[in-house]
């Protein structure tokens, strides 16, 4: 349908100011005072470049603090790259953290709402989709009570649910496979492949080496902010492996 | 933000009425408590000014509630305004949402909570002067305080994410513009030479307007609406400025 790619990232650089306490008034006098830079930096992501093409599915390998979870907050749009450029094309759901935008003392249809906003529908569109949204969630009737009468399970549900229904046309998932029992995790599972066969963009992370293997067909690897290797995933998978238990 | 296209009024709306319910929703009187307190502050001014040190304006309780709604909307919006970024960085962080939507529905939002203070200041005026047609022109000067405090919450929203002193900054700066607004004073009873002072305080200019329409009965005076008006789109345009200027590092710092 296009030409360009879903997601692309040329040559890509993100680096992080650890600020020690710097956020109070008195740091900031003490920095001016005596001329000592106590910012420390370290590159979140160094040079990067990939692209992924519509209706891929490419999984984000690497250590902790390797820079998998900035590469995808640039992809969500969350923070600008300081220098290179990432470009997106459509409307991306991330699924960073579920149900961070809920809150607690508003009812499930609410936050359903607000969510939704979030995300930058309308509420046409919203309330086209409420009860797709409730029925994947499987909260019946709660959905009219305050969210922290629910479980947490029923939250993640819900969280969920408002993400994928919402129809995105890119995914980005971190680590949040492990959604309520497993009966509703094989569900979520459908739905992202439901996703991929028609014919979406995925991006993911996660550990859950098996899961990422049959959802993704592509793998890139990250390492310190770099990037190691880009290829097919049981390749990029292979070597992964290989070189963490090397080194 | 790059990736964020949306309808941002329904976001807005979602944003504003969240923070209305959440506030109201576990408080068995609700609004009640916002009208509550500029009702005892205006007791207790009432008291000290015409018992204690006795003055002769008329409608003295009206006087002053003409000059504590205006400054409550004024101080409670900056406040909230200043910390929304703060107090919604799970959002920010997780959401590619315009981040200057934040402080405008906080100060929205205020403005809706405060809204029963307005139309106590209006039972109160209808009460004691009755409705005239010079109340026409609060539907121009309310905005006009709105946008003066949209401009300077998206500034020190913007200024808290960087050094978080900045609230305590507002904080105190409220504390000592309750005496430099013309609350329990006459604008009249001020020496020409520090006239200048008030005049370009939109919210000063706005406690004078609304005692021109509410005690007078009269339009407020055209250079008072012209400056107001212009100081107002100034720190708008200022404050949507800093904000702009600030913004792409907000991510690091919250």
């Amino acid at each position: 349908m296009n030409s360009q790619p879903a997601v692309e990232f040329r040559q890509v650089w993100k680096t992080f100011h650890r600020h020690m306490g710097q956020l109070l008034l008195r740091s900031h006098f003490k920095r001016l005072l005596t001329w000592k830079d106590s910012v420390e930096r370290f590159h979140a992501l160094r040079d990067v470049s990939f692209q992924v093409e519509h209706g891929e599915s490419v999984a984000v390998m690497g250590k902790n603090g390797a820079g998998k979870s900035t590469l995808l907050s640039l992809v969500a749009g969350l923070v600008p790259p300081d220098r290179g450029s990432v470009l997106v094309q459509g409307r991306v759901a991330a699924l960073l953290e579920l149900g961070s935008g809920f809150h607690p003392d508003l009812t499930g249809l609410e936050n359903i709402h607000l969510n939704a906003a979030l995300l930058g529908f309308s509420r046409k569109q919203t309330v086209a989709r409420l009860e797709q949204i409730v029925d994947f969630a499987e909260i019946g009737d709660f959905i009219l009570e305050p969210l922290r009468t629910y479980s947490t399970g029923m939250v993640m549900r819900l969280a969920f649910s408002v993400a994928v229904n919402l129809d995105p046309d890119v995914l980005v998932i971190d680590e949040v496979l492990a959604v309520g029992d497993s009966g509703f995790q094989a569900k979520c599972f459908d739905r992202i492949l439901d996703f991929r066969r028609r014919g979406k963009t995925i991006l993911c992370v996660s550990h859950a080496a098996g899961m990422v293997q049959r959802l993704c067909g592509r793998a890139i690897w990250l390492d310190h902010g770099e990037l190691m290797l880009d290829g097919p995933i049981d390749l990029v998978a292979c070597a992964y492996e290989g070189y963490g238990s090397a080194g | 933000m790059r990736n964020w296209s949306g309808d941002y009024w329904y976001l807005i709306e979602n944003l504003v009425l969240k923070d209305f319910k959440i506030r109201y929703r576990n408080m068995s009187l609700g609004v009640f408590w916002s009208v509550l307190n500029p009702l005892v502050m205006m007791s207790v001014l009432w008291f000290v000014f015409t018992r204690i040190f006795p003055n002769r304006v008329p409608h003295y309780a009206l006087f002053v509630m003409c000059g504590l709604v205006p400054f409550n909307v004024f101080t409670i919006c900056w406040l909230n305004g200043t910390t929304s970024l703060i107090e919604n960085a799970h959002l920010i962080k997780r959401v590619p949402v315009p981040r200057e939507i934040i402080p405008v529905a906080a100060v929205l939002g205020n403005c809706l909570q405060l809204f029963a203070q307005v139309l106590l200041l209006l039972f109160l005026a209808a009460a004691a002067t009755g409705i005239h047609r010079s109340w026409i022109w609060l539907l121009a000067i309310w905005p006009l305080e709105v946008l003066f405090v949209t401009g300077l919450a998206l500034m020190f929203s913007a200024l808290n994410v960087y050094v978080r002193d900045v609230r305590y900054v507002v904080e105190s700066a409220n504390v000592v513009l309750f005496w430099l607004v013309p609350i329990v004073y006459d604008f009249r009873w001020i020496p020409a030479k520090y006239h200048a002072i008030y005049a370009y305080n939109p919210v000063a200019a706005m406690v004078m307007a609304l005692r021109n329409v509410l005690l007078d009965q009269t339009a407020p005076a055209a250079t008072l609406l012209l400056k107001a008006t212009l100081s107002s789109v100034a720190m708008f345009l200022l404050g949507w400025a800093v904000f702009r200027r600030l913004r792409p590092r907000f991510y690091n710092y919250l």
